[in-house]
């Protein structure tokens, strides 16, 4: 299946109401706003006592942790809700005052 | 094949003609017929139709607008009430460019409570970017039906088609309903560009600002241009397929008239009548009937009228606080040519009064002898 | 590592969606369940303006926005229209937030569920209007201050039992869910999806904003509102209830005292909505054992 995967800066796409389609239709993944600038605190994790349990990652509602044993999470989206934090059963997240 | 049917009836063959995937309808009073005899049509198998029987008007729209959005033709029908419930998704469906097509039967507002025949609904939705017909007899109802599903997909803009409320939907008249085959042949099959598809996923109607929403309007109003021009080619080809023309606006009797009548729906019929009776007084008066609404045919109407000595608006409706609706937008549409006649405007028949070729004989009376105002209430009780 | 959910993601990341948003979680969640042949229908509310403006957006499959009243009756369109087109296997969801389901849209939801129209309406409930600025719902618990309840005139009325409404309305399958159990939630949606008919998932979604509290207690709330039984987890299959058992009930004050939007309360009008928890959740064990 085809997904649409461009990434351009939406305000630069159109110049005319000739570019446009006859309504307003989107395909551009919302992607394309780094959403990480929102964040006043920045996760940051514990490796030692990380047990991959996964539990950051199902939880994050920005979608912005990997899936992986070693969990990242990709600070571009962060919008440091602090979710992952709260949940982690090692403690293995805290929550610090930097941009990250 | 010829029926004798009534309006209503003709409205519903003509849907299953056009072979909507879905149908989301409501009932009201002058409308029901159409309903019911598309529900038949489709228990009996003659017509393959998802029929919604939904809970509001407003809901019909909404449904045919989801239906349409997935790529598929659909149909609704209403009158008054029930097409004033609709408003918002009016807008909805035109700014979301969907073809959809609708009969509405014209019947008046209430309170007080009148089930009879009246413009004022299908008017009062005059700027939701719908198009809009009005026809004269059973005949038209068929044949614009079909047509509008082929210039509302062409344009990518719903269509209102307006009769008369038991003037129109509840009287029998001739008919003739062409084959199915010939339908197909003149109406494909919906195929949209722009559709729910799970092959592209995209979202339609997200926010737009100020920055673009003021070009997508552009947009509609270009559409309603090349509508003026879709109809007559479409009403050029409904006469090479089926032996009957139509156009976007239809004059009888106006080349050489010095006295011209513009009227719509039911009352055409009637002023035609007139028309005749007062040629053969050797009087030079002649008919415009606006068959459209919307698009406005501005440029066809400026064509028509530099002759006349006197143009008289007739109304079925009244825009409270100022004057007959079409009376409004033909003196709007005139207003900077310089040859141009006398114009006035008699609003009659509201809430079902009926207008009589006697009547419409005093209304050129009156303008002959200098008694009419420039906007009349024709045959008030005083 | 191991997953308990699905993987796939049909949610992109980059939305205009508040920190610690459920609503944004639920939808995760509920597409995972779905999969991307899935068409969704959204009307007004947060996720209108959180799937991001034109020409972005924030899923990855095809959506259509509509008018606020009409989340079921465009559903309802947009799935005999794929009938029709002999595409009867993609989803249809039709996905409100609670002013769109217990208020404006409860008529079009009605129609749709005595029809037994076969798509799945999800309703994310904040528990009020908080696209427009958290105003009042049929949806806001007893005691909440909302901005048209202010904490000095706090909403009056009990939470209306949506959940109730649509079970009368003998739909096939009814549940409710909460994103602090989203195996359970991902599971419902899918027994939703094996069903033909009118399916209604009613998951809490707890707002940061709106309920006044930090963000990062999302799904703790998420979870307490289960545990204290303010929102307990059931099914009705058929007719039949199914009760999810979360050992003893936890007092509701546990669940309030982290919320903004209860800090008015005294202690009696406490007791009275936990005397009035307790009474409904005794009635939905009696529904289990009738039913």
């Amino acid at each position: 299946m085809k997904r649409q995967k461009r990434h351009i800066k939406p305000s630069k796409r159109f110049k005319s109401h000739k570019d446009l389609p006859p309504m307003s239709v989107s395909s551009v993944p919302t992607s394309v706003n780094k959403t990480g600038g929102w964040r006043v605190l920045t996760p940051v994790i514990d490796y030692d006592k990380c047990i991959s349990c996964m539990i950051c990652w199902k939880f994050c509602p920005e979608i912005c942790i990997t899936a992986e044993d070693k969990p990242k999470i990709i600070l571009e989206y962060c919008k440091g809700c602090g979710i992952c934090a709260f949940e982690c059963p090692k403690k293995a997240i805290k929550m610090i005052e930097a941009k990250g | 094949m010829k029926l004798v049917i009534t309006g209503n009836h003709a409205a519903a063959y003509a849907a299953k003609l056009c072979r909507p995937h879905v149908i989301s309808a409501y009932p009201i009073t002058p409308q029901t017929e159409v309903v019911e005899k598309l529900a038949c049509m489709v228990a009996d198998g003659e017509l393959k139709s998802d029929f919604i029987k939904v809970e509001s008007e407003h809901s019909a729209m909404a449904a045919c607008i989801g239906a349409s959005a997935a790529g598929s033709r659909s149909f609704t029908a209403t009158s008054s009430q029930g097409l004033a419930l609709m408003h918002e998704m009016l807008f909805w469906a035109a700014n979301s460019r969907l073809p959809i097509v609708m009969i509405n039967v014209n019947r008046a507002m209430a309170p007080p409570w009148t089930v009879w025949a009246d413009q004022t609904d299908s008017l009062a939705q005059r700027d939701t970017g719908w198009m809009q017909f009005y026809c004269e007899d059973n005949q038209e109802i068929l044949d614009t039906v079909i047509q509008a599903y082929k210039i509302a997909e062409k344009v990518s803009l719903p269509a209102m088609i307006s009769l008369d409320a038991f003037f129109l939907s509840h009287t029998s008249e001739a008919v003739d309903v062409p084959p199915q085959a010939d339908v197909d042949r003149f109406l494909p099959e919906f195929n949209p560009e722009y559709k729910l598809d799970i092959n592209n996923p995209r979202a339609f109607g997200g926010l737009v600002t100020a920055e673009w929403y003021y070009e997508f309007r552009y947009k509609i109003h270009q559409a309603m241009q090349d509508a003026k021009r879709e109809i007559n080619t479409v009403g050029k080809e409904y006469a090479k397929s089926f032996g009957r023309k139509y156009s976007l606006i239809e004059p009888y009797k106006a080349d050489d008239a010095d006295f011209l009548f513009a009227a719509s729906g039911s009352m055409v019929s009637v002023v035609r009548d007139a028309v005749d009776k007062l040629r053969k007084a050797q009087k030079k008066a002649g008919l415009i009937k606006m068959r459209t609404f919307r698009p406005f045919p501005k440029e066809e109407l400026i064509k028509l009228v530099p002759g006349a000595k006197n143009l008289c608006v007739l109304d079925r409706n009244i825009s409270l606080g100022n004057e007959g609706i079409f009376f409004t937008e033909i003196k709007a549409a005139l207003a900077n040519i310089k040859a141009k006649p006398m114009i006035y405007g008699f609003t009659a028949g509201l809430g079902g009064r009926e207008v009589s070729v006697n009547d419409v004989m005093n209304i050129a009376k009156s303008i002959e002898t200098h008694k009419a105002a420039e906007f009349n209430f024709y045959g008030l009780k005083k | 590592m191991k997953l308990t959910i699905p993987q796939q993601e049909l949610v992109y990341s980059g939305n205009a969606a508040c920190q610690g948003c459920a609503g944004l979680l639920a939808m995760r969640y509920c597409l995972k369940a779905l999969g991307d042949k899935t068409i969704v229908v959204v009307p007004a509310c947060c996720w209108t303006v959180l799937s991001g403006a034109f020409p972005a957006t924030a899923f990855n499959v095809p959506m259509f926005h509509t008018a606020f009243e009409t989340a079921a009756s465009c559903a309802c369109g947009v799935k005999a229209a794929l009938r029709m087109q002999g595409k009867d296997d993609i989803n249809v969801l039709a996905w409100a937030g609670d002013g769109g389901t217990f208020d404006i849209g409860i008529q079009a939801l009605s129609g749709a569920a005595e029809r037994n129209d076969d798509f799945i309406y999800v309703c994310y409930d904040n528990e009020a209007y908080m696209n427009t600025g958290i105003q009042r719902s049929s949806s806001t618990p007893y005691g909440a201050a909302t901005s048209t309840t202010p904490s000095n005139m706090f909403k009056n009325e009990y939470k209306k039992d949506i959940d109730s409404i649509l079970a009368a309305h003998n739909i096939p399958y009814m549940a409710t869910a909460s994103v602090a159990y989203p195996e359970d939630l991902i599971k419902k949606v899918q027994t939703a999806n094996s069903i033909r008919g009118l399916k209604f998932i009613h998951i809490i979604a707890p707002c940061p904003p709106g309920w006044r509290y930090p963000s990062e207690k999302t799904i703790a709330l998420s979870r307490l509102a289960v545990l204290t039984a303010v929102f307990p987890l059931y099914e009705v299959k058929d007719g039949k209830y199914t009760v999810r058992k979360t050992g003893d009930k936890k007092p509701v004050a546990e669940y309030i005292k982290h919320q903004g939007r209860f800090r008015h309360l005294k202690k009696e009008e406490i007791e009275y909505i936990q005397a009035e928890t307790d009474k409904r959740f005794e009635l939905l064990l009696k529904k289990e054992q009738l039913l």
